[in-house]
């Protein structure tokens, strides 16, 4: 085996055993944990595959900002961001055998493909593949209508994301200036603990 | 097997497995973070499959193209999931999934 397909193995099995435990932890910081084998695993995947410029953008909005944005998320919610799993739920036997029969069903399909092809090595890379210029260059020639638009959705995303996380927000005049700073900013108590403390303070 | 790593049927048996975990991790489990992380997983399968195809076709570099747009779109909808996540823990005071069900009353 060559030391690519060493890496490739290892970047495979880390990536497969991050996914199952995103998925399986109790504790959900446990599964963003998970998440971020899976997404390193698959940066290493794309090295492999000539698309480093690709692999540097999954390490940076991935790893740099969708994990922490989840952390933070979890940290926000505390012990109540475990949940409740576990315990009877309507319909849940129907998920139990659509789950399994859907993975089952897209593995027999990409198996089937392996047996059917021949599997061939890929050919040798174009000189520049992956680079920034190849992808930059296809990003801002052919699909420069859709780049811009992209730029366009994520600031509505972002103006989006504030407006609905900061719900049942007041005037200024009518905040009471008790109220701290962070609660001033969101309106609103994060956590229902605080919630009456706060409306309390409102309706002083 | 001095070709390991360099099929395409190996990416695209990857990319199906985490694919198939992400969706069993959606429809089981009741956590809605954990709902939204299993669809970053299934997001980032598909990815890696472009990205293979990609590496298949050689010339060009348009399934690498398209997995960034992906990419972008997986960050804005993360943004916006969550922030949704936080509502309705502020509203219902929990984050189990079935609990969401106030468009079916």
């Amino acid at each position: 085996m060559t030391p690519g397909g060493y890496f490739f193995g290892v970047c495979a099995v880390v990536a497969v055993l991050g996914a199952l435990a995103t998925i399986s932890a109790r504790n959900p910081i446990r599964g963003a944990m998970g998440l971020l084998a899976t997404i390193v695993g698959i940066a290493g995947m794309y090295v492999q595959l000539s698309a480093q410029f690709l692999a540097a953008i999954q390490l940076i909005v991935y790893a740099g900002a969708v994990v922490v944005l989840f952390v933070f998320v979890i940290m926000l919610l505390g012990p109540d961001a475990h949940g409740a799993d576990g315990g009877k739920r309507p319909g849940s036997w129907a998920r139990w055998i659509a789950a399994p029969l859907v993975s089952v069903l897209l593995l027999g399909g990409a198996v089937l493909l392996a047996r059917v092809s021949t599997p061939q090595r890929f050919r040798a890379a174009p000189p520049g593949h992956g680079t920034i210029e190849a992808v930059g260059g296809d990003v801002f020639g052919r699909a420069l209508v859709p780049f811009e638009l992209s730029t366009a959705l994520l600031i509505v995303a972002a103006v989006g994301a504030i407006a609905i996380a900061r719900s049942r927000a007041t005037k200024p005049s009518e905040r009471p200036a008790s109220v701290g700073a962070t609660r001033r900013l969101f309106g609103g108590a994060i956590h229902p603990r605080d919630a009456r403390t706060v409306d309390d303070e409102v309706a002083r | 097997m001095s070709a390991f790593g360099h099929v395409l049927e190996h990416y695209v048996l990857v990319a199906t497995l985490i694919f198939g975990i992400g969706c069993v991790g959606f429809l089981v489990r009741r956590n809605v973070l954990v709902q939204l992380m299993s669809i970053e997983l299934m997001l980032n399968a598909v990815n890696l499959a472009l990205v293979a195809y990609d590496r298949e076709q050689g010339a060009g570099s348009t399934g690498q193209t398209f997995a960034f747009f992906v990419i972008a779109v997986a960050a804005a909808e993360v943004a916006v999931g969550l922030a949704i996540i936080l509502a309705f823990y502020r509203l219902r005071g929990t984050v189990d999934g079935d609990v969401a069900d106030t468009l079916r009353h």
